[in-house]
């Protein structure tokens, strides 16, 4: 099987604060890391070729420093990486990433199976899987859990669909794209061979004319969505530590409650 | 690169460096200069004195020519309309009277034609019944060539849809075969009366920031809204409006995936998006069989269970309820948590809910941070009293 897996580097979330003064992000200490749901994109990419053998691809769109990502990925185990890097690619929203991706993909020939993470934690879009299955015109399954099963003969696979209220069995022919939650499996570590193989890779960087893009349809000149203002979410009213002895918190816990109108307990 | 800093103006006052909020300028040479992080946002050209700084941005025609109306797309599923059709009924209803345009609602089935006069109660003006048994069970080709083939036919502003696990999977094929832009899970929608665009508002960051959105060129203007954040409309009993009737065969749709079977978890309620209060646990629970007194306290209240990933990690709940980064983002109207020290990967997933409420034998805990109603100590003492008082209360 030759799969493909779609990877974004982004900001490490929990260190990103909005100053409510100047409505800046703080940046000092902010690291990058792989999108955490695309690490479980490239383990089911690993497993799947550890069963059926052939190439795991990783890409990802991004500026020159994204080559930190890719290399992550191949300590892991994924064999080739490229980097989608111009600076018409800048500010685009999920249309002109996955437009941007589906030409690259296309660049570097078919795959049985395109693999992206649910969302990524900085845009928590969900909205690129999709979206590129539809530009490659790929049938694709979102949210998926388990891989039950896969019939190469007859180029289908079998897998679970995280739903709301549970969850649905879904047969697809093959190729597809899937895009996959944490639940669907666990980790490996990087192995030695794989670090050192990772120092060493050359990664080949395609620029918009390597891509042959529309250069109206990448970028922010390609993005249909414009964000027009941010600002930091009102605070909430915090730390509030009720006193006094269990007894006492619990009824001022029900009392405040009750007020708040989120639960109707008469206490007196 | 689409940002234009012009060298003869730029006077060095750093106005630009302090409004960017990606840090993404910096001064070199005494000019102001923009690096990678760019995101095009625009809040440097609105600060500059000089009018040095451009950015280009698509200006595209005014699409707005022949659409008209705003859409709902009301979520079925397992003979069930989800509470989320209704808010959005609610939420369409007041756009498009802002607008001065009839509301429609998308209904997709089968055997679900009854539930249109639901629809119309709850705001709908016209209800777009696509009744048919290729459309009992969800599947993204039929779902997503359907609806972009009837919007195209229509051509409504503005389409909604639910945020929930069929809306952010299948409406992003839908914007992309339409070719316009999508804004994925919205808390806030508005009109901008000067050009009637919608400015659609939705947490990004974890949460940790907040973006409002517009999509001046493409038609319609499509957003995923989050579940539980607007109100259901009035329920207006008799209310009638316009049915129309899409014939599904004609329009010879065929999907690629099959669905083999739709597994409901009867466990207890995962569906955690929809729940008014959830009741959530973590390491602090010790052992699995102790979620059975948090589901207890969940019965009372009627209320979903949650879990940190510490609690799912150990195997003691599904991953279905984990709560946070990696797990679901919920925002009930109460969320109780349990034994939970509050990492940021969980905060973000549950720091919109209307009130927080921490119990925590640490009072160092990061939950407090974010709790309006803290209670250190034991949860062991603390739940079981809490169910007793509510008991008694009731009784
Ligand atoms: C990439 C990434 C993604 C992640 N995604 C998520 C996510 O989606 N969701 C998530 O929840 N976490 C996530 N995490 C993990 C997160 O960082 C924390 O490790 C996790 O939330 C901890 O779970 P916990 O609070 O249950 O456990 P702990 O941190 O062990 O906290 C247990 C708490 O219970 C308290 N306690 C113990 N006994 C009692 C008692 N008897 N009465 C009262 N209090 C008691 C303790 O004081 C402690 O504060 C993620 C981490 C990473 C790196
Ligand atoms: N710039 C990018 N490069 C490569 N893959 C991406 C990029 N952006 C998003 N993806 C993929 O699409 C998924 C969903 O991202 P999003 O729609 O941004 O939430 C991610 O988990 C990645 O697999």
């Amino acid at each position: 099987m030759d799969i493909l897996v779609c990877i974004k580097q982004v900001p490490d979330t929990k260190d990103i604060k909005l100053d409510p003064e100047t409505n800046t992000l703080k940046r000092e200490g902010v690291e990058s890391i792989v999108n955490p749901f695309d690490m479980y994109a490239v383990e089911t990419a690993l497993m799947l070729k550890d069963e059926w053998g052939g190439t795991v691809r990783a890409v990802t769109m991004g500026p020159p420093q994204a080559e930190q990502a890719l290399r992550e990925v191949v300590s892991y185990g994924v064999d080739e990486v490229a980097l989608f890097s111009d600076r018409a690619f800048a500010g685009a929203d999920t249309w002109a990433t996955a437009y941007t991706l589906a030409k690259g993909i296309r660049k570097l020939g078919d795959f049985d199976l395109i693999i992206c993470g649910k969302q990524a934690v900085d845009g928590d879009t969900a909205q690129v899987g999709p979206g590129l299955a539809q530009q490659l015109d790929l049938p694709f399954i979102t949210f998926v859990r388990r891989i039950v099963k896969i019939e190469l003969d007859s180029r289908t696979m079998v897998v679970e669909r995280l739903m709301d209220d549970g969850y649905d069995v879904v047969e697809t022919s093959l190729p597809a794209l899937l895009t996959v939650v944490k639940e669907i499996n666990e980790l490996r570590v990087p192995s030695l061979k794989g670090k050192m193989k990772a120092k060493k890779i050359d990664i080949p960087i395609y620029s918009a004319a390597d891509l042959e893009v529309d250069p109206d349809s990448v970028g922010l000149t390609g993005s249909y969505t414009q964000v027009i203002e941010v600002f930091a979410p009102k605070p909430r009213g915090n730390r509030i530590i009720l006193e006094g002895e269990t007894e006492e918190q619990v009824e001022k816990l029900l009392n405040g409650l009750t007020k708040d109108k989120v639960l109707s307990v008469k206490i007196d | 690169m689409c940002l234009f800093i012009d060298p003869d103006l730029c006077t060095a006052c750093e106005a630009c460096v302090e409004s960017c909020p990606f840090g993404a300028i910096t001064l070199v040479d005494d000019l102001a200069q923009a690096d990678e992080t760019c995101n095009l946002c625009g809040a440097c050209e609105d600060v500059c004195p000089v009018q040095a700084i451009t950015i280009e941005k698509k200006t595209g025609a005014p699409a707005a020519d022949g659409y008209e109306g705003v859409w709902i797309f009301a979520e079925h599923r397992q003979g069930k309309l989800a509470q989320v059709a209704f808010e959005l009924l609610g939420e369409g209803r007041r756009l498009a009277d802002q607008l001065g345009v009839a509301l429609g609602a998308v209904l997709f089935g089968h055997d679900v034609k009854e539930e249109a006069d639901q629809l119309f109660a709850y705001g709908a003006d016209t209800v777009y019944l696509a009744d048919d048994p290729a459309l009992a069970g969800f599947t993204d080709d039929m779902y997503g060539v359907l609806l972009a083939k009837m919007i195209n036919e229509h051509q409504p502003e503005i389409v909604l849809c639910g945020a929930t696990s069929i809306g952010r999977s299948f409406i992003p094929k839908v914007a992309t075969i339409l070719g316009t832009g999508l804004t994925a899970d919205c808390t806030g929608l508005g009109i901008r009366s000067s050009d009637r665009l919608l400015l659609q508002t939705r947490p990004a960051f974890g949460g940790n920031i907040m973006a409002t959105i517009v999509c001046p060129a493409g038609r319609p203007q499509m957003a995923t809204v989050r579940t539980r954040v607007f109100r259901r409309g009035p329920y207006q009993e008799g209310r009638k409006g316009e049915l129309v009737e899409i014939d599904v065969a004609r329009k010879n749709i065929v999907s690629r995936t099959r669905l083999l079977e739709v597994v409901t978890d009867l466990s207890e309620k995962v569906n955690l998006a929809e729940a008014d209060v959830l009741v959530a646990g973590g390491r602090g629970l010790g052992e699995e069989k102790n979620f059975d007194l948090l589901r207890e306290l969940a019965d009372l209240l009627n209320a979903g269970v949650g879990a940190s990933r510490g609690a799912v990690d150990a195997g003691w709940i599904s991953y279905a309820h984990q709560v946070g980064q990696t797990g679901k983002t919920v925002s009930p109207k109460l969320y109780i948590a349990c034994g939970i020290s509050g990492a940021v990967q969980h905060q973000v997933g549950m720091q919109s809910s209307d009130v927080i409420v921490a119990i925590n034998k640490d009072p160092n805990a990061p939950i407090f941070d974010v709790a309006n109603y803290g209670l250190v100590g034991d949860l062991f003492d603390i739940v079981p009293l809490m169910i007793k008082r509510i008991k008694t209360a009731r009784s």
